[in-house]
């Protein structure tokens, strides 16, 4: 996928337009006019599912790996959280408090992100994805079958969130205040390391390896790097995935998900961080609404679909039939205003035109 | 590919020696293994004889099913640098549409001869309309195939339902032989045979005799010569005046038809149902991982680690045996990353 | 997003006003089963029991329009919780039938502690802990599990077949586990014997089988199998190949209707295995032979004849429906007479007496089969015997029976 138009140098203030502004103050607001469903299983769930697919897309996007065990480190995050804190179901359960899991199930999943980075980049690009899907496989196989640690086909109920400040985090405000501070800061922090030093380089390394490798840069350390970096914002995800559902099995973790993942990654659009986001949302409301208006039964035909036409007619997703439609929009408003002004003005590129 | 037969054996003894020695004498282990009446101590050490014969067996005609759907697989990615995730979907269709056209007309082999024509027919149709829009762009195809095998699998289910589907082969299939090794010999002197399925024998069979005719064609046809000329160099071979999109069209027929053949061989081993897909793409996957994309021989010797690997895991330690085959694979990964025949 | 919520909120609405009936006169009753994945023929059944339930009400109960609204889950935990969640925060629903599969029954309950105006009445989902350990308050479930499927089977073999050491062969999950515990505890307290090494836990959805079968000791009398679906079918098929001569025992979903009646060849050497399970397909009785009349009636292109999910599912939206006519359809207390009313309800259902016992579990008849050829040389369960009244404890107080601990692949040791 090619996205080196992606940033065309704008900085980040740029970002400030009236658009994304309204976008944060809705986002803020949310929880005063929705109801609890919709603040909890929509909002904060579109917005932990945005964030694993996040993950992805800083992969994916900026350096070209397409991992489908991005479920797997989150996963693996939030089987931590329950092992190391306390579980209700008499397995595991060390009971340690929440300040000391919390950060060991983020490390521990970011560490494993790389252990995966470090079998996988050693190949050819394409060889990631077989990879990556063949580790997530077998990932769901090992806890589904290993009773004493990750206790099986059953797994762990009864995980909850920590009571900071009085509150009980998993209400549905509070939750989605916290999921939504910590997927906007992951966000900022991919749009601002896409344009550093470093998400540059990786981006060239996405596009180029060979060249990089003869300008003297390490391209296995950038890409284990950038495995790391995506660990840490998917083993985050997968803590509060944990504590959304309070619970996980090796269902959690199913190569089904890891799939949904991909989906959303590439539906909502590789070009922009804010694409998971948007793919994320599209894919909870369907799946939340789908039974109301249509059979059930061919959900999976549905969200296949829709894949595929974006594949096959959008490879920067839902982002992109957007951006595409806004200047088809303005270009044809200029092109009116250039008609009424008479024949031959010059007409503005669509690029500027996104200052005014 | 790049097989190169006997003169490739000679020449690996000569710079291998320690390993062929070890090889030579590992082999001779198992023949005794194979064919002595086992002592005590070894009885005492990893249980009786029959299941150790039974579970290597089974190994190698797992084996011989993986190659025969893996084969496809990394003929298709070789040439076109295709990874066809929709492997599976081909394998459980043409499983599918094969037990239709079986039952049907009553001749299961009409059904196996269908079930690789239809999905020959599909996979030239994939290749046309929708590969060859996005040719060079290896990601985005990968992830066609994704989006197909999604549609694939919840369409089949439509159709066929989660039902379990068995073919019913020639009766002349079905049921067991006496092998020629003896498991034990009773208190009385009476030797005690070994006893196999006929079918699975005929599976391994059918693996082998794919797998030399597939190395027939690649070495000794014109055609052949030009596929393997377009593994090792595509711009040669687009410059050299062939009609690429032909051979490419061609390739894809093979490796989908092939899937579809297995299928039915497959399921007539063990059964059709939904999942099937899943599981035959990623043995797939991790032979050709295994074994080295693109590589025919690499995806035979693959195939039959992971046959192996599976059938020991699941008879000697049920409980991890599935993820046995993962930690080949990593551990192959770790220390040829390229694949054990791969190139690179 | 919120403004694409509301939008379909208000389609839900409007397809909800179509109904005369106004609001408050309705109650909303939530059906959840697995209606899409590979289950979702199963879920489907279900389905077919709730609609059977409803149809006998007319959709009237207390006096109260019921509005029946349905989710779907892939039989994952997570799936049915979010499936329940929608049926409950956003659908309102105050009744909850379902899940299908006892993972997903676990996590339901846990759910239903942080709803406890709402009353939810279990599905099929058959794991002892929904109801043995740490039960909710507000889950009742008018069908048997697992365990208590399983009994009087160990006696009869031991008794009557004269078994005296078993291999078992089972998947590697917690329903295997509750069958074998169920089967395996009488026939060991017995003096019968199962040792670990002769039982084999495959990881479910394995497809072959010869290894194992290979590995299956020489010197028992009979193995016990615990294999559902397509992995049964798979078993069955490569033991006739490999040409093993053992007597099996099967699991209630081992030799039911969807493996004995699987595509492909007949299985003529599991004739004369014994079973046992929550219904019987061919029990010579008035109230089953209604039963599965009406459900002919009712869905022409059904199965053959209610699988023990459609059974499972009526039982339960009909004590749901029974207890509402007790209360007169008030539900106006957050609920508390109208589980009240659940909890002493026993009623009369296709398969015998139902009612519950104090940690609201279904206290009901098992039915022992063995598989027979039918008059049209098809192959079919026929009732053996009918245990009647089986608790969760199985017989045993409830302190006592704790002390076996939960269900695993060692419990019970049986050595």
């Amino acid at each position: 996928m090619d996205a080196r138009q992606l940033f065309s140098g704008n900085s980040l203030l740029s970002e400030l337009r009236p658009g994304p502004l309204v976008a944060v103050a809705f986002l803020l607001a949310y929880p005063a006019f929705a109801s609890d469903f919709f603040i909890f299983q929509i909002g904060a769930y579109s917005l932990i599912l945005g964030t694993i697919a996040l993950s992805l897309t800083m992969l994916a996007g900026y350096g070209g790996m397409v991992s489908l065990a991005q479920l797997t480190v989150a996963g693996l995050a939030g089987y931590l959280v329950a092992i190391l804190g306390d579980n209700s179901v008499g397995v595991m359960g060390l009971g340690w408090p929440w300040w000391l899991t919390v950060p060991v199930a983020i490390l521990g999943a970011a560490l494993f992100s790389v252990f995966v980075g470090a079998i996988s980049v050693r190949t050819e690009g394409i060889y990631t994805i077989m990879i990556t899907l063949a580790i997530a496989v077998a990932f769901f196989y090992f806890v589904r079958q290993n009773y004493v640690i990750f206790n099986g086909f059953t797994g762990f109920a009864g995980v909850e969130p920590p009571a900071i400040f009085g509150l009980y985090w998993r209400d549905p405000a509070p939750f989605y205040y916290l999921t939504l501070a910590l997927s906007g800061g992951f966000f900022l922090a991919v749009l601002y390391a896409s344009r550093s030093t470093f998400g540059l380089s990786l981006q060239a390394i996405r596009d180029n390896p060979r060249r990089m490798r003869a300008l003297g840069y390490d391209v296995t350390l950038h890409r284990i790097v950038a495995y790391f970096l995506s660990g840490l914002i998917a083993g985050t995800a997968g803590v509060l995935l944990v504590w959304f559902n309070g619970r996980i099995s090796p269902g959690s973790v199913g190569i089904d998900v890891a799939i949904d993942i991909l989906v959303i990654a590439v539906v909502g659009g590789m070009r922009h961080p804010v694409g998971p986001f948007i793919g994320a949302i599209a894919f909870v409301l369907l799946e939340n609404f789908a039974i109301d208006l249509i059979d059930r039964e061919r959900f999976n035909t549905v969200i296949g679909l829709a894949f595929l036409l974006v594949v096959l007619f959008s490879p920067d997703g839902l982002l992109g039939i957007w951006n595409r439609l806004r200047d088809k929009l303005r270009l044809g408003r200029n092109a009116r205003q250039d008609a009424r002004r008479g024949e031959g003005g010059e007409r503005q590129p669509a690029e500027s035109l996104e200052q005014t | 590919m790049g097989d190169s037969g006997a003169g490739g054996m000679r020449q690996f003894v000569e710079r291998h020696t320690f390993w062929a020695i070890i090889i030579l004498l590992a082999a001779a282990v198992l023949l005794w293994m194979i064919f002595a009446v086992w002592p005590e101590w070894l009885i005492s050490a990893i249980g009786r004889k029959k299941t150790f014969v039974n579970t290597l067996l089974n190994g190698v005609t797992l084996g011989g099913l993986y190659f025969l759907v893996a084969s496809g697989f990394t003929l298709v990615f070789g040439l076109m640098r295709n990874v066809n995730l929709a492997h599976g979907s081909l394998y459980l269709l043409g499983a599918y549409i094969g037990y239709e056209v079986a039952e049907a007309s009553g001749n299961w082999f009409l059904g196996l001869a269908v079930a690789f024509l239809a999905m020959a027919a599909s996979g030239v149709l994939m290749q046309v309309l929708i590969f060859r829009r996005m040719e060079g762009d290896d990601l985005r195809q990968t992830l066609v195939t994704i989006a197909i095998s999604i549609i694939a699998a919840d369409l089949m289910l439509a159709v066929w339902t989660g039902t379990t589907y068995q073919f019913a082969p020639p009766e002349w299939l079905f049921g067991a032989t006496t092998l020629p090794i003896v498991s034990v010999v009773k208190a009385s002197g009476d030797p005690v045979f070994i006893k196999y399925p006929i079918y699975r024998l005929t599976v391994l069979g059918v693996a082998l005799t794919v797998g030399i005719g597939l190395w027939l064609f690649l070495n000794r046809t014109k055609i052949g010569m030009m596929i393997r000329a377009g593994v090792n160099d595509r711009q040669m071979l687009s410059a050299s005046g062939v009609n690429v999109q032909l051979l490419f069209a061609l390739v894809f027929a093979i490796g989908a038809g092939l899937a579809g053949f297995a299928g039915v061989v497959g399921g007539t081993a063990l059964s059709i149902a939904p999942g099937e897909d899943i599981r035959y793409l990623l043995a797939s996957l991790i032979v050709v991982i295994v074994g080295g994309l693109g590589s025919v021989t690499g995806a035979a010797i693959g195939a039959l680690l992971i046959g192996l690997a599976e059938q020991f895991g699941l008879a000697y330690f049920p409980t991890y045996g599935v993820v046995l085959t993962f930690l080949i694979m990593v551990v192959v990964l770790a220390v040829r990353p390229q694949g054990l025949m791969g190139e690179g | 997003m919120f403004r694409l919520g509301k939008t379909t909120l208000v389609a839900a609405t409007v397809l909800a006003m179509a109904s005369p009936v106004a609001a408050q006169e309705t109650v909303k009753m939530g059906a959840l089963a697995t209606l899409e994945g590979a289950f979702t023929v199963l879920g489907e059944d279900s389905m077919r029991g709730v609609y059977m339930a409803l149809e006998e009400f007319n959709y009237t109960a207390g006096g109260k329009k019921i509005e029946l609204i349905t989710g779907s889950s892939d039989a994952s935990p997570d799936s049915a919780i979010r499936a329940t969640r929608k049926l409950v925060e956003q659908d309102g629903v105050q009744v909850m039938v379902g899940p299908l599969s006892g993972s997903e029954g676990l996590a339901v309950k846990d759910y239903a502690k942080t709803q406890p105006n709402v009353t939810f009445l279990n599905g099929s989902s058959a794991a002892q802990d929904t109801t043995l350990r740490d039960p909710a308050d507000n889950f009742f479930r008018f069908g048997t599990e697992g365990a208590q499927w399983m009994a009087g089977l160990g006696e009869y073999v031991y008794k009557e077949k004269g078994y005296r050491k078993l291999a078992v062969l089972a998947e590697d999950y917690s329903f295997p586990y509750t069958q074998v515990f169920g089967f395996l505890e009488p026939f060991c307290r017995l003096g019968g014997k199962a040792p670990a090494d002769a039982r084999f836990w495959v990881p479910i959805g394995n497809k072959d089988y010869s290894s194992v079968i290979a590995a299956l000791p020489d010197d028992v009398d009979a193995i016990y199998v615990a294999l559902g679906g397509a992995d049964a079918v798979n078993f069955l098929t490569q033991y006739e190949q490999t040409g093993g001569e053992l007597p099996l025992i099967g699991g209630s979903i081992t030799v039911d209707q969807t493996v004995l009646g699987s595509k492909g060849r007949t299985r003529d050497f599991v004739v004369g295995t014994p079973s046992a399970g929550p219904i019987s397909d061919t029990w010579d009785d008035s109230r089953w032979a209604g039963f599965v009349a009406a459900y002919k009636k009712q869905f022409p292109d059904g199965f053959p004849s209610p699988s023990l999910f459609a059974h499972a599912y009526y039982v339960n939206t009909k004590a749901a429906l029974l207890a509402l006519d007790t209360v007169d359809g008030n539900l106006s207390d957050g609920g508390k007479a109208y589980r009240a009313a659940l909890a002493a309800l026993e009623f009369e259902t296709p398969t015998g007496m139902v009612k519950l016992d104090e940690r609201r579990n279904a206290v009901a008849d098992i039915f022992l089969t063995e598989v027979a050829e039918g008059p049209d040389g098809n192959l079919l369960n026929k009732t053996i015997k009918v245990i009647p009244q089986v608790s969760q404890t199985l017989g045993l107080s409830y302190d006592e029976f704790l002390k076996y601990g939960a269900v695993s692949r060692e419990n019970p040791v049986c050595e």
